[in-house]
């Protein structure tokens, strides 16, 4: 585990201090996603990570611990976004309908303002994707949304070395343009099927004993060899309810690990996707239609797809819908019949369970990392406002801050590049 | 309800077709009737399609069906939109809204253009929305005419309030023209439209004329802006960047013309301006993109604009992908929690819509001898979690679906 999660060195020396402290926010009501909501808990942080949570009076606060009184606050876990374009996410170019070979990574800004508008939305890891024009356009990043200077500051390094991520794939009318990109759906699969079945064979050639026997190295192939070992998810960009079957077909034939993405007619094919085992993220929009896949959504689909027993999560798909109105993704499937608590998960644990990192993120529990949001009420009430953002035991969002304010409510400058301040250290030392 | 949203779909606005209805006496915990102070537990007597009565101690006369609520509001008014000219569909042939050949068509009719079956009429008349200012988009400098309409009839004619409300002028990345056609900058469209106003002025001049051979052919655009300079009907500018904004006052004071701004995202930086010009504003969705012109919106910008004193309502606006359109019950909830009180939220999507639009005499509030148009919920309107339990228009249950 190298490099796991750490900080930039000249920030992490001089937010030390705030880090090495024992925090203990009391009070609140606490929502640990995990377990029964609290109606009057007590959350104690130190280095990073969650050390203790439960009622008031049930946890020992250590001596020296700074106390935060949270009293009328509600406390859950930081949000997670399963698909969100944020970062001035991009791609694949337009040569080819297949490039597994391109990095999200190679583009994100981290100055960008919809990172910042994401932190004010509760929002602390995000899968950053490249968009849905192509079969395959490449491979997505997965971020904690921490201040940072640099793209290595927000990624999450894998035990074994690599940039935690997975890879996008689109089907149905977005891919569909002239050659050498596919005209109809069955030649869509078939272009699929064929690097699939290319990349089986790449990798059976790179187990050989004797390197000399094996292929020079493909950057492509790699990338679509770890989808085949189960390295790499793909997120699947699907509406149509046989566009849905045709991913679960597909990820059958070459058993790669598949999250279905936005399902606008899930609710048509609960049964199947339920039977396939593959979670699905919703997207939640106001109105029906806008493109012809989209034309029979329903605000229905998480509750259907739950009750099924789908592991549902909700995205943003920023800038489709704005990442400062998450939390409304949920409440309005609360309207349409969802349950409260699956609704809440579908926001934290059921997404990291989508992106591996349900270990570290998602619920308050002890051990954990200190990601959690600080909310003026109830997070399902319009009313609501995300107060504090805090990333690994470092609040990265304050709505009392002018410089955060202005990101999260908008104003003049507010979609432009943020000047860096991290709340830790001066604005002239971070940039 | 479990799938009364995937039912929705398919029903078609036969339930909204214009039978003589029976009397109808809501009873709701509370009634904002955006005349005073919310009555608490209270009546909306409904006859013949208009309000009969309304109050805490009205007693429900024999032959009435009752219908119970928590809360009761006037029909929501969704101040601008496309809806019925643009479907939801996003396909050629059911976007009507915008026509290119030509920078300004002020010929254009709404009218000629709005399907009253299109679903996305139905879908937010399931949220409570009564009656739209619907027409052409925002999307040339100077699109063609709006109307206001009731989002029931199945023609355009049983819909109808206003056929001719205003002209829709767009400024700044909006009015420009694709493709190298003029107009290609902001001043070019400002020369545009002053110079077709002179035009309108010389075409009105010359029409008033006492002779017949001094009289000018007749011609529907000038026709249409000719109403426009003799103070007639509005021009509704779409101006986000506050420059916009300004170049729209000046114009409308040049030529001394009634103008109603239209999305003025960065209003927040002119207000003086806008309140000594003493014009009011049709805010853009609160929720809507920041990108573009409208990278500086702000969600408190309808806060910012009422305490100056500004007539402010909101609006579901024009998308040109997802989500086809917006639902102003949902953009007055985040407004109303981003600076406005809940009653002035309300009043964003009620009455001060109704009387920026000029229709306050028929709709807008709860009141004897308006038209019956109500929206009933299981809750505070504005929380996401509360449902439309019943829409009526005309007096006429329109939805009970619950939403």
């Amino acid at each position: 585990m190298r490099r796991l999660l750490l900080p930039p060195i000249g920030a992490l020396l001089l937010c030390s201090t705030v880090t090495a402290q024992t925090i203990a926010f009391t009070g609140a009501k606490v929502i640990p996603v995990s377990g029964p909501e609290i109606e009057s808990g007590t959350l104690i942080v130190r280095e990073g990570t969650i050390v203790a949570v439960g009622a008031t009076g049930s946890v020992t606060i250590p001596a020296g611990a700074e106390r935060v009184d949270l009293t009328g606050r509600t406390i859950m876990p930081g949000l997670v976004d399963s698909h969100s374009h944020i970062g001035e996410a991009a791609g694949a170019d337009s040569s080819n309908p297949i490039q597994p070979e391109v990095r999200v990574m190679d583009a994100v800004n981290v100055r960008d303002a919809g990172i910042q508008k994401a932190q004010a939305g509760g929002i602390t890891t995000v899968n950053i994707m490249p968009g849905s024009g192509h079969l395959l356009s490449g491979q997505t990043i997965y971020l904690k949304l921490r201040d940072g200077n640099s793209i290595d500051d927000l990624m999450i390094r894998l035990p074994d070395g690599r940039v935690a991520g997975g890879l996008k794939m689109a089907n149905g009318t977005n891919p569909r343009r002239a050659a050498p990109f596919p005209g109809t759906r069955a030649k869509a699969a078939a272009l699929i099927r064929e690097q699939f079945v290319k990349a089986q064979e790449y990798r059976e050639k790179m187990r050989r004993g004797d390197p000399s026997k094996r292929p020079d190295r493909d950057l492509a192939m790699e990338a679509l060899a770890e989808v085949l070992e189960g390295k790499r998810v793909v997120h699947h960009h699907t509406h149509r309810h046989d566009d849905i079957l045709t991913v679960l077909r597909l990820a059958k034939e070459f058993g790669f690990r598949v999250v279905l993405q936005h399902v606008s007619e899930g609710w048509r094919v609960a049964r199947e996707i339920a039977a396939a085992g593959a979670p699905a993220s919703i997207i939640m929009i106001d109105s029906p239609g806008g493109k012809l896949e989209t034309r029979h959504l329903s605000y229905t689909t998480g509750k259907v797809l739950d009750d099924a027993g789908v592991l549902v999560g909700f995205h943003t798909d920023d800038g489709i819908t704005d990442s400062r109105l998450f939390l409304r993704s949920a409440a309005l499937a609360v309207r349409a019949g969802m349950s409260r608590a699956k609704a809440l998960e579908a926001m934290t644990i059921s997404n990291a369970r989508m992106l591996e990192l349900d270990h570290r993120v998602g619920t308050l529990a002890p051990g954990k990392d200190a990601d959690f949001i600080i909310l003026s009420g109830d997070p399902l009430s319009v009313y609501t406002h995300v107060l504090e953002t805090w990333v690994e035991g470092r609040k990265v969002f304050d709505r009392d801050d002018p410089k955060d304010r202005l990101y999260a409510v908008g104003g003049y400058g507010a979609s432009r590049d943020q000047v860096l301040h991290l709340d830790c250290i001066g604005e002239g030392d971070a940039r | 309800m479990k799938h009364s949203i995937l039912v929705l779909l398919l029903l078609t606005p036969a339930a909204a077709s214009a039978q003589p209805a029976a009397p109808i006496a809501v009873k709701a915990g509370t009634i904002h009737t955006m005349t005073g102070p919310p009555i608490r537990n209270g009546v909306v007597l409904v006859r013949d399609g208009k309000i009969e009565g309304v109050g805490a101690s009205l007693a429900v006369p024999a032959g009435y069906r009752v219908i119970e609520a928590r809360t009761v509001t006037p029909g929501l008014i969704d101040a601008h939109t496309v809806v019925g000219l643009a479907g939801y569909l996003n396909q050629p042939h059911d976007q009507d809204q915008v026509e290119r050949t030509e920078a300004m068509q002020p010929e254009l009719r709404a009218i000629d253009a709005y399907n009253p079956r299109e679903e996305l009429v139905s879908w937010i008349r399931g949220f409570g929305v009564t009656t739209i200012h619907t027409g052409h988009a925002p999307a040339a400098l100077m699109s063609g005419q709006t109307m206001i309409v009731k989002t029931r009839g199945n023609s355009v004619e049983e819909a109808m309030l206003r056929p001719e409300a205003m002209i829709a002028v767009a400024l700044g990345e909006a009015g420009l023209g694709e493709d190298n056609k003029a107009p290609g900058t902001r001043p070019k469209e400002i020369a545009m439209l002053r110079g077709e106003l002179v035009k309108a002025q010389e075409y009105s001049r010359k029409s008033a004329s006492a002779k017949d051979d001094g009289k000018p052919s007749r011609d529907l655009g000038l026709e249409m802006l000719a109403r426009v300079v003799r103070g007639e009907l509005p021009l509704l500018v779409t101006a986000d960047r506050a420059r916009d904004i300004l170049a729209a006052l000046r114009v409308a004071k040049e030529f001394d013309i009634r103008i109603i701004l239209d999305s003025a995202s960065e209003a927040y930086l002119v207000v003086d301006q806008i309140k000594a010009a003493g014009i009011p504003v049709i805010l853009h969705p609160t929720m809507s993109r920041s990108y573009g012109d409208r990278e500086n919106l702000s969600f408190e910008t309808a806060a910012t604009l009422r305490r100056a004193g500004i007539p402010v309502a909101l609006q579901s606006g024009f998308e040109g992908y997802v989500p086809k359109t917006r639902v102003v019950l949902f953009e007055a909830a985040v407004a109303a929690a981003n600076g406005l009180t809940p009653a002035e939220a309300l009043a964003t999507v009620t009455i001060d819509a109704a009387r920026i639009l000029g229709i306050a005499d028929r709709v807008g509030s709860i009141e004897a001898g308006k038209d019956a148009d109500l929206a009933l919920f299981d809750g505070d309107p504005f929380e996401y979690t509360t449902h439309v339990t019943h829409v009526l228009i005309d007096g006429v249950i329109v939805s009970d679906q619950v939403r």
